[in-house]
């Protein structure tokens, strides 16, 4: 496991080494970033409208017990945009667009196209890591940016017509914008950029990784996404504690 | 890049050893291959072949030995800048989400050797060196076996390569389609003088393009010659490996 970290650092510093060459991967990027953008960005939006509405419809009905319907705008806001946004996007991300990635890589490699990159003095670093984890960070805090406003009006929605909770739309956006700040959507996009360059750096190295035919790429998606996701959840924690010194 | 290839280079292998997982797949090889010189490397499945092609082009470094490449080594760290080498793999390795037209063009775009217009029209001129005229906008996906073969030679060929290294050029083809390959590394040796090393099974194909001939057996040299020394070698095993045929088979299973 150690193993595989240490290479997958130096596959970030290879990355970010070549990063002064993104300009001359550009196309590459452009086309990396419409890729992931035209798969997830509908998902993305239908799934956090849901975990807003659900995420009001289980908290709005407890704190209206209590007589705290009116903080429902604060909750939903907070919670998504700093959150759930970030990690269930990056799950998606994870599913979706690593897999593809490793999966992308893990072909090349079993069918020697990587080797032939190689031979052909091409740096398969630059060639194929570069543009995908270029891509995938800044795709995925522009998904976290929707996944949070369509989130705000899932729980929106919920609380104005749900009539266990009955605040009104504009009573909700009110309460949000009381705490919900420009730091708090900052703080997300932060961890959701830290995700990416995970999901990005993981999927690669797996994808170098493969050997075997189908089934070895097979086990490298199947690694890639497990990885992805494991890796996001412990260093959320990480992350929450880190960023939670800048709030204070 | 941007001169014409100035020929072939000599290639020299001293004591190369390689080791996987604790088994020996290069037991110390010695040999050179002359300027401008095609070479072929024969042997059963699992003699090292592909290993050695891999060492040449530095895919995989050895556990022991020297390569020398137009008298530099290898390991030398600007090597790939100085020398152009180029491989021809078994599967054509073309990179399957490009088209011809970029597969054969990759090494001049990402280099960034030629504008956009020169690449197109040099892309046209190896496709046609080929016969591959008009395929430019199709995927490998979409190419026989023997164009995807051609498309990688055509790719090699847009180095302008020093050596070419060619790994099982016939397999998966037809006889006619193998004759035409065996055509082509011939027309580019005297076309460019580069320097071939061509791994093969097919015997026809080596004894008919071959200047030498070298024999591998559990990654050892069991003899190397010109065709007609080696096919007059006396070694059993050379003899089996060469001699070897479907021939008998009906009327020995019928007794």
């Amino acid at each position: 496991m150690f193993h595989s970290l240490g290479e997958m650092l130096v596959l970030f510093g290879r990355a970010l080494r070549a990063l002064p060459l993104s300009w001359r991967h550009r196309r590459k990027i452009f086309e990396q970033l419409f890729e992931i953008g035209n798969a997830s960005l509908l998902m993305a939006c239908v799934l956090s409208l849901f975990i807003g509405a659900v995420l009001a419809l289980q908290t709005g009905p407890i704190l209206a017990e209590r007589g705290l319907a009116s903080y429902i705008g604060r909750m939903v806001g907070i919670s998504m945009c700093k959150e759930l946004a970030p990690v269930m996007m990056s799950i998606l991300i994870a599913g979706r667009i690593g897999s593809a990635m490793a999966a992308e890589i893990g072909s090349m490699a079993v069918y020697q196209e990587i080797d032939a990159l190689r031979t052909m003095n091409i740096d398969p670093v630059h060639y194929l890591v570069l543009p995908r984890v270029a891509a995938i960070s800044l795709a995925l805090p522009v998904l976290v940016i929707f996944a949070i406003l369509t989130g705000w009006v899932g729980g929106a929605v919920v609380s104005s017509l749900n009539p266990d909770i009955g605040v009104s739309f504009k009573a909700f956006f009110n309460d949000l914008r009381s705490i919900v700040g420009f730091q708090e959507i900052v703080n997300g996009l932060a961890k959701s950029f830290v995700f990416a360059v995970i999901i990005g750096v993981v999927s690669c190295h797996q994808g170098f990784q493969t050997m075997g035919g189908p089934r070895g790429i097979g086990r490298s998606v199947t690694k890639a996404v497990v990885n992805s996701i494991v890796l996001i959840l412990i260093l959320d924690y990480y992350l929450t504690r880190f960023l939670m010194y800048f709030e204070s | 890049m941007n001169s014409p290839a100035p020929g072939g280079v000599r290639v020299e292998v001293r004591g190369l050893r390689r080791s996987y997982e604790g088994q020996a797949v290069l037991q110390g090889l010695d040999f050179e291959v002359e300027a401008g010189e095609i070479f072929v490397v024969m042997g059963p499945s699992g003699s090292g072949k592909t290993v050695l092609l891999k060492h040449l082009i530095g895919l995989e470094r050895p556990d022991a030995g020297e390569i020398r490449i137009g008298g530099r080594s290898i390991d030398t760290p600007d090597f790939m800048e100085q020398c152009r080498l180029a491989m021809v793999f078994q599967s054509g390795a073309l990179l399957n989400s490009l088209t011809v037209a970029e597969n054969v063009g990759l090494y001049l775009t990402e280099h960034r050797l030629k504008p956009p217009g020169e690449i197109a029209e040099i892309v046209r001129g190896k496709l046609a060196q080929v016969g591959l005229e008009g395929q430019e906008n199709r995927y490998p996906a979409e190419l026989s076996g023997g164009m995807k073969k051609r498309v990688a030679i055509a790719r090699a060929l847009v180095i302008e390569p020093q050596l070419m290294l060619y790994d099982e050029p016939t397999s998966e083809l037809d006889p006619q389609m193998a004759v035409v390959i065996g055509e082509e590394i011939c027309n580019l040796n005297r076309r460019i003088g580069v320097t071939s090393i061509v791994v093969s099974h097919d015997r026809d194909m080596a004894f008919g393009i071959a200047d030498r001939i070298a024999v591998m057996h559990e990654g050892q040299i069991r003899t190397m010659g010109t065709p007609a020394e080696v096919r007059g070698c006396r070694d059993p095993l050379i003899a089996d490996f060469l001699s070897a045929s479907f021939k008998n088979i009906r009327k020995e299973s019928a007794l």
